[in-house]
């Protein structure tokens, strides 16, 4: 035997791990979470970059013709496109959950921490907060860049918290969402596949143009999917004006939308031990 | 945190009766029956014989189906949890985050097993150290080799300070050098007190590391013995004598030292000088071919167990 192994396990046995609660497995795996992010530089890059594209394509390419039919402006349009671009870049942003959850499900990671003392669903919960992290900073940006072009309002502090704290909420169904999709798939292309489909879903709201526009078969799911009134309420927000209904039927579907989401990882997640 | 010693801490390392388990209709691990005291033990059998199945249920991963099952005298059924602290598992697949380093994936186990933030800091530093990984410790895991990557992955299940310690096939895949250094580890490993329950498909390895060595076959244990004792059922080495066409001729069974084989050889070579000569040791395959009846499906993996000596 040529290894220099000095007699160990001679520390005193108080110390001995008798597992973690689900707060310090939250907290260790938010930070695992956020260390993933932020070291990942092209990923980092990319949910900064591309809300800022999104944002100077709609306003300046789309933005005057897209208002010039509404008898507006480009600087109206950016009011009007401020929620979906929000909203579209935080989509990306969340589809990124369903890799990281595949990657975690599909090796042996998730095993290991099945057979440890403590509750091993928190991983999922690192991947979700650290998700609502990067993406409301992505909105940050957003918002910062809407003023840099000109975007002013005379919203109350209320009304900015309520429009924040709409997206904030959608920003968290997304993220739900791509975490049950990156537990079903198989593999972390597989799950990124899965997701391609709701990253379109913005597209075909009231975000970046009005229901009305749009050709009468479209109108029915453009008019009535969960992101049009959420949209709908944030831009009314935003802009210091009454949302109406619009505000208490998106907070429905984002109920709706994680009471499902919670319940189908809470059936998945226990079954799906890779073998 | 106080420290209480299990309340079944001079149980068995493992009491198992009428073990089964099935994945949907496809049965794994048909009526086990197994008892092992506290030692390093070796469960050795082919690719889908049940192995990681076992392991799996044994480390509270999966849970069994029907038996009685107690590891260091709890049920990973009903005390999973009291259980989960005394156990560690190292899977098939590295089971460490390859985007942190060295030491951060330590700490992470660390706190996830509960321990104080300091405590596992000192634990993670000294494991780093034994297990020679001081230099990468800071550096992302994605750069290590895959030895090294192997030793974290144990080191991270140790953090915890497990009682009994499962591996998975745990030098499968690598070369034969870092194969060695991890033996040298397992085995101090052993002498330091925990217990080692592992899985693997070499006959070579389990010998080399296991006090008790259990053969799967098909879910079913077919042996359960030290390696002498395996040996003895399976039959020693040969010396097989060959015409030009490589036909055998004649087999001398042979105990395999150099005296022995030099002996045969004497008279061998006094007959039939010109003969062609090989001394080779038991396949794996030969190994379940006289267990089961049937031959292995070990397919490239037989290498290190084909041991033929051109004389």
């Amino acid at each position: 035997m040529t290894t220099t192994t000095p007699p160990q396990e001679a520390e005193a046995p108080a110390s001995r791990g008798n597992g973690a609660g689900a707060l310090t497995g939250l907290r260790v795996f938010t930070g695992r979470s956020l260390k993933h992010s932020f070291r990942d530089a092209e990923s980092l890059l990319m949910a900064i970059l591309l809300p800022v594209m999104l944002m100077l394509i709609f306003v300046f390419i789309f933005g005057e013709s897209i208002a010039a039919g509404q008898g507006g402006d480009r600087g109206d349009y950016l009011a009007y496109v401020l929620p979906a671009v929000a909203l579209t870049a935080a989509g990306f942003g969340a589809s990124y959950t369903a890799v990281v959850v595949s990657d975690d499900m599909t090796t042996g990671f998730m095993n290991r921490l099945r057979t440890m003392p403590f509750p091993a669903v928190t991983v999922l919960l690192g991947h979700t907060a650290s998700s609502m992290v990067r993406n409301l900073l992505a909105t940050g940006v957003v918002l910062a860049i809407a003023f840099g072009l000109g975007f002013r309002t005379e919203a109350s502090a209320v009304e900015l918290a309520g429009a924040v704290g709409l997206i904030a909420l959608w920003i968290l169904v997304i993220t739900v969402v791509f975490a049950v999709l990156g537990m079903v798939a198989g593999s972390a292309e597989a799950a990124s596949g899965y997701g391609f489909v709701l990253l379109f879903l913005p597209y075909v709201s009231s975000g970046f143009a009005p229901v009305e526009t749009m050709p009468g078969w479209l109108q029915g799911f453009a008019g009535h999917q969960p992101m049009t009134p959420i949209i709908d309420a944030s831009r009314a927000l935003l802009d210091g004006a009454s949302p109406g209904d619009t505000w208490w039927i998106g907070l429905l579907w984002c109920g709706g939308f994680i009471a499902v989401a919670v319940w189908l990882a809470a059936v998945i997640f226990p079954r799906k031990v890779a073998r | 945190m106080t420290y209480t010693d299990p309340a079944h801490s001079d149980a068995p390392l493992l009491d198992i009766t009428g073990l089964s388990k099935s994945y949907g209709r496809h049965r794994v691990l048909t009526d086990l029956d197994l008892t092992l005291p506290p030692g390093i033990h070796a469960l050795l059998g082919p690719n889908g014989s049940g192995k990681t199945t076992l392991v799996n249920v044994l480390s509270t991963l999966v849970p069994y189906d029907s038996g009685e099952v107690r590891v260091l005298g709890l049920d990973p059924r009903r005390d999973r949890k009291a259980l989960q602290s005394l156990v560690s598992l190292t899977g098939q697949y590295a089971a460490v985050d390859e985007k942190l380093s060295g030491t951060e994936n330590m700490l992470m186990m660390g706190r996830l097993f509960g321990l104080s933030r300091r405590d596992a800091e000192r634990r993670a530093d000294g494991l780093l150290e034994r297990f020679g990984l001081t230099e990468a410790a800071h550096k992302r895991v994605a750069t290590y080799s895959g030895g090294m990557r192997r030793k974290l992955d144990i080191a991270a299940g140790l953090i915890g300070r497990p009682q009994l310690i499962f591996l998975d096939e745990p030098t499968t895949g690598l070369d034969t050098r870092s194969r060695q250094a991890l033996w040298d580890e397992i085995t101090a490993l052993a002498r330091s007190g925990a217990s080692i329950f592992l899985t693997t498909q070499y006959l070579e390895e389990a010998d080399a590391l296991a006090e008790r060595i259990v053969v799967l076959h098909d879910g079913r244990i077919v042996a359960d013995g030290t390696a002498a004792q395996l040996k003895g059922r399976i039959g020693g080495s040969t010396i097989q004598l060959h015409d030009d066409a490589g036909h055998i001729l004649e087999e001398i069974p042979t105990r395999g030292s150099a005296l022995d084989v030099a002996r045969h050889l004497d008279a061998v070579a006094a007959a039939r000088p010109d003969v062609d000569v090989t001394v080779r040791r038991p396949t794996l395959d030969e190994v379940f071919l006289e267990l089961t009846g049937e031959p292995a499906d070990t397919s490239d993996r037989t290498e290190l167990d084909r041991d033929e000596v051109a004389a």
